[in-house]
């Protein structure tokens, strides 16, 4: 069974023609790597430098120094805050500035730095952090000699016991302009735009409230560069959002929130969201300090009252229920791509399947590791699978069923590096969405503070004019570009090592994959 | 429209600083005076707050330790002069079991009585052992009640403990079945006793007016009773008198109101039952059964014996078997208990009330999905008390928590608040689940995951055998 508008491949002819299309004049946005320094006075590094009181402020420390972490600057007469962010750390015991050693008085020592301990978590560990934020700034992978240890976490399970198995030697060689990162998002044939996007992922809903306009645009304006999307969430669709519409999918979820058949006509894609990773079952949550008069304008609610969404769609009891939600929105723009996103039950896998048949394009999944703007820790920790199950159960289900190229599958939930995103696609996805990873490129340090007083600390999650100020959008989309940046570049380090030329090749490929907590011995048909 | 259940909370502040998580070290001899100072732009208020703090202090007990650890400071400060850590003291906190961060959850949750809410994603461990090797599973579209998260008010969570018959049977259509009696609690959360060295004497008053708040029950050794005072008989329908295998039965009067009992288990089960029942027919008798080398195994002879009606599973407070040196968990001996009586057919009959390692709202919903009717726990209630478990009560010290001092208001409306605050979470879970009673969450295996089954299902069929422990 396939949805109604679903078997319209003959009604190519109505399409796009009839179909309202976004008025504003498209802003581009060019995918230039430039660099963005962080923008806290003392960036967190793995190392720090102690100097003791025998240094004399000779500033041969500030002259071997090719990384510029010692400052000495002319006319002062002591070191500024040393730049330790750039500091290479103990490889540099190995090359000829290492200004432990240079030091005539032998006045500093290097240690890792303690704060570290204070930092992060089993899933976002300080190297991982710490890497992200330097992928922002240079739109480059780290280089070895930092040390960061960033590829997996520690939190003993899933993605973080996964490694590839690379071939010694590539079987074909291929240069960087021979691979291709891009997929496809509309798998149909059924009339409707095939929707290619450059990268294997876009950007997961944040709604205004949960993130401030400023964090929006920037992941708006990056998904441009990178010909990819980015979700507005729940909470509505800004009006500064219009110029970034062919690159915007808007949120349908339970609360209803800003939705309007003008904005749902903007887009090329329109998101149903039945759940989310964080809170399966539980609906949206905006804490009333974080209900601005912008947000509650925008929401259609109160000021300073917290909005709760309500779980399910209260219109949605079954397939049924789900392919009519699905048909309203087809009716409704002719040329959108259809996404439903769901959480990861123990029946994900019928889920998914049943979505299909009601007509969806794009299956996202999101697993229980997921983000959020808040929600009640019982749900984030126990409450749902794991997104590295939801991925095998849900690709080896659609494969049975011999619907697999028929839909676009998507993962998301705890996804934080290219790493992440290339074994994600090879246990059998098609694309991730990122959200958490794009929040650290802007300086998100993982407190778990976004849902408190006038929200987070850093500026990020936040509708509170003077917290949102800390970040300026230029900033902001070009270290969000930045870290795009390199993360294709690693995905296609990736795709070179085992010689593929596209990263469709990867999906599915769990030969590819071992698991350090087994035995690896199982033969692959 | 009938009366809902519902526990009125009030936040009771601490006694006690609290001991936080993060702490910060701040160097102001090198401080440059720039007068513009980031501790003024704390989003937090934490700088000013902690200033307050020490001018009120009245004896030194402890720093302050509020900071949310957003690192902001740290990187804005022109010199560089504030370092974050974490605190040593808290890390210090609890045991292996009840860690730091459950301590400090629980702090908070008898304070607040709200349901911990916090921003960005699962900061934790894959998985782990115990209660942290299973997952509840939800529904992405069955909904409890059609209002969703406004309907939760028709989530029940009442649970019955006694024998249910297993089947009625009906002559000239009146039922012919005799029932046996049932005791009904609001929310399947009894309170039990503490281990000998958490006894504080003045504590249990303040529980028994916990468990008349509440709507549920207590269990109290018989042999203390004089402790009840005036509210032996006041809140009787809140006890469950305990009684040691050698210890004489309470007088007829006792029994003869009260609606549960618990008796140790002992060579002669079935004879004490029935003298209970002789005096009252309609008393509730639990079997209290200590989980050690035996423990599964005897709970399963109980069952099976057609006199008795409750079995109380207890494992040690860290939820571990006793006696033995690779210890069993509470949760999968309950889920082998459980299996095991429906496999014979009895589980229906029985009720099964399991205590020991409950330390979170969460582990209760995961004991009663593993096969329990409902949990009793102690040491969360003395956590909210703000103690942390330094054991130096255990040692004969004094307790640093003062736990033996506090007001009733304090110490009943702490408690209070935890228990209305983890049926606010069972609801979380099982609104999530689509389940409308927590009578059917027990032994809902299919509606979890678990880490061994999933683990294999998935990665086993791709990577092989599992070779970690």
């Amino acid at each position: 069974m396939e949805g109604s508008l679903a078997k319209e491949s003959a009604r190519k002819d109505i399409l796009p023609g009839n179909t309202a299309k976004t008025l504003v004049p498209q802003v581009e946005v060019a995918r230039v790597v430039k660099p963005a320094p962080p923008r806290y006075r003392n960036e967190i590094a793995k190392y720090i430098i102690r100097r003791s009181s025998d240094c004399t402020l000779c500033g041969k420390c500030a002259e071997v120094c090719p990384h510029g972490v010692h400052v000495l600057k002319p006319g002062y007469k002591l070191f500024s805050a040393p730049h330790l962010n750039v500091c290479i750390g103990p490889s540099c015991a190995e090359t000829d500035h290492y200004c432990v050693d240079l030091c005539p008085n032998r006045a500093l020592r290097m240690v890792e730095n303690p704060m570290l301990k204070a930092m992060g978590d089993y899933r976002w560990t300080p190297d991982m952090l710490m890497a992200t934020w330097r992928m922002a700034e240079t739109g480059q992978p780290p280089s070895p000699e930092y040390g960061y240890d960033y590829e997996t976490g520690a939190s003993g399970g899933g993605l973080d016991r996964l490694r590839f198995r690379f071939p010694e030697k590539p079987p074909v060689e291929l240069s960087d302009e021979e691979i291709d990162t891009s997929i496809v998002l509309n798998r149909r044939d059924d009339g409707r735009p095939q929707v290619k996007i450059d990268v294997p992922w876009y950007g997961g809903g944040m709604s205004f409230g949960s993130v401030s306009n400023v964090i929006q645009l920037s992941k708006a304006r990056a998904a441009v560069a990178f010909n990819t999307f980015t979700c507005t969430g729940e909470g509505g669709y800004m009006e500064r959002m219009k110029p970034y519409d062919d690159h915007v999918i808007t949120q349908i979820a339970t609360g209803l929130f800003g939705v309007r058949e003008e904005t749902i006509q903007r887009v090329r894609i329109v998101e149903f969201k039945y759940a989310q990773g964080a809170k399966p079952g539980l609906g949206g949550h905006l804490l009333a300090d974080k209900v601005t008069p912008a947000v509650a304008k925008m929401r259609e609610t109160v000021l300073g009252i917290s909005l709760f969404s309500p779980f399910p769609f209260h219109s949605v009891y079954s397939i049924e229920d789900h392919q009519k939600h699905i048909d309203w929105i087809k009716h409704i723009n002719r040329r959108t791509l259809i996404s439903t996103k769901v959480s990861t039950p123990n029946d994900v896998d019928m889920v998914a399947v049943g979505s299909y048949s009601a007509g969806t394009h794009i299956v996202h999944l999101d697993g229980g590791y997921g983000g959020t703007g808040a929600a009640p820790d019982i749900a984030k920790k126990n409450i749902a699978m794991p997104i590295e199950y939801g991925i095998v159960k849900v690709h080896r289900f659609l494969t049975d069923e011999g619907i697999r190229d028929k839909v676009t599958l998507i993962a998301s939930g705890g996804l934080r590096t290219a790493h992440d995103i290339a074994k994600a696609i090879a246990l059998g996805a098609d694309g991730v969405v990122v959200g958490t990873s794009e929040l650290v490129a802007l300086g998100c340090i993982r407190c778990s503070r976004c849902e408190s007083g006038r929200g987070c600390p850093r500026g990020i999650a936040t509708t509170d004019a003077e917290l949102a100020g800390d970040v300026d959008i230029e900033w902001g989309t070009q270290r969000i570009i930045n870290l795009y940046s390199a993360w294709r570049q690693e995905l296609v380090g990736i795709l070179k090592r085992f010689g593929m030329r596209s990263i469709s090749e990867l999906r599915g490929r769990t030969d590819l994959l071992m698991h350090l907590d087994y035995t690896n011995d199982v033969e692959m048909k | 429209m009938p009366k809902k259940y519902h526990i009125e909370t009030k936040k009771i502040p601490p006694r006690l600083p609290k001991t936080g998580k993060f702490g910060i070290v701040d160097w102001r001899e090198d401080c440059a005076r720039c007068h513009n100072c980031v501790k003024k732009a704390c989003v937090f208020d934490r700088y000013r707050q902690e200033m307050q703090f020490i001018r009120d202090l009245d004896e030194f007990s402890s720093m302050f330790f509020e900071c949310m650890g957003c690192f902001s400071c740290v990187q804005k400060c022109t010199k560089g002069l504030l370092a974050l850590t974490v605190n040593p003291e808290y890390e210090r906190m609890g045991n292996g079991y009840y860690t730091p961060d459950i301590i400090l959850t629980t702090w908070n949750q008898a304070e607040t009585a709200g349901i911990p809410v916090s921003g960005a994603g699962y900061r934790g461990k894959f998985t782990g052992s115990g209660f942290d090797s299973m997952w509840t599973d939800m529904s992405e579209i069955v909904r409890p009640t059609r209002d969703g998260i406004h309907g939760r008010e028709y989530i029940s969570t009442a649970v019955d403990i006694g024998r249910k018959p297993k089947v009625l049977s009906f002559e000239n259509g009146e039922l012919a079945t005799v029932l046996p009696p049932l005791v009904d609690v609001p929310v399947p959360i009894l309170i039990d006793m503490f281990p000998a060295e958490y006894r504080f004497p003045n504590l249990v008053p303040m529980l028994l007016t916990v468990a008349h708040r509440t709507g549920t029950m207590m269990v109290i050794d018989w042999e203390d009773h004089e402790l009840l005072g005036e509210y032996r008989t006041k809140y009787l329908s809140n006890i469950i008198f305990y009684v040691g295998k050698d210890t004489p039965l309470p007088p007829p009067e006792i029994l003869a109101k009260a609606r549960l009992i618990e008796i140790a288990d002992s060579g002669d089960v079935e004879g004490r039952i029935g003298q209970l029942k002789a005096v009252n027919p309609d008393l509730v008798v639990a079997v209290r059964v200590e989980l050690d080398a035996r423990g599964e195994q005897r709970s399963m002879e109980l069952a099976l014996s057609p006199v008795v009606e409750v079995i109380h599973i207890v494992a040690d407070i860290n939820g571990n078997q006793t006696g033995v040196e690779r210890p069993k968990f509470i949760k999968d001996m309950t889920r082998h208990i459980h299996t095991s009586l429906v496999k014979e057919g009895v589980r229906d009959e029985i009720t099964i009330i399991a205590g020991g390692g409950i330390a979170l709202a969460e582990h209760m919903a995961k004991e009663i999905i593993c096969g329990a009717d409902a949990v009793t726990i102690n040491m969360p209630l003395i956590i909210g008390l703000e103690c942390r478990l330094c054991a130096s009560c255990r040692d004969g010290f004094e307790c640093p928590a003062k736990i033996e001092s506090i007001t009733d208001e304090y110490g009943v409306g702490r408690m209070t608040n935890l228990i209305a605050v983890w049926h606010d979470q069972l609801i979380e879970v099982m609104g999530a689940m689509g389940m409308r009673e927590a009578r059917r969450l027990r032994g809902e295996t299919g509606r979890a995951l678990f880490f061994e089954d999933i683990e294999e299902e998935t990665f086993g069929r791709l990577f092989g055998k599992r070779i970690s422990a």
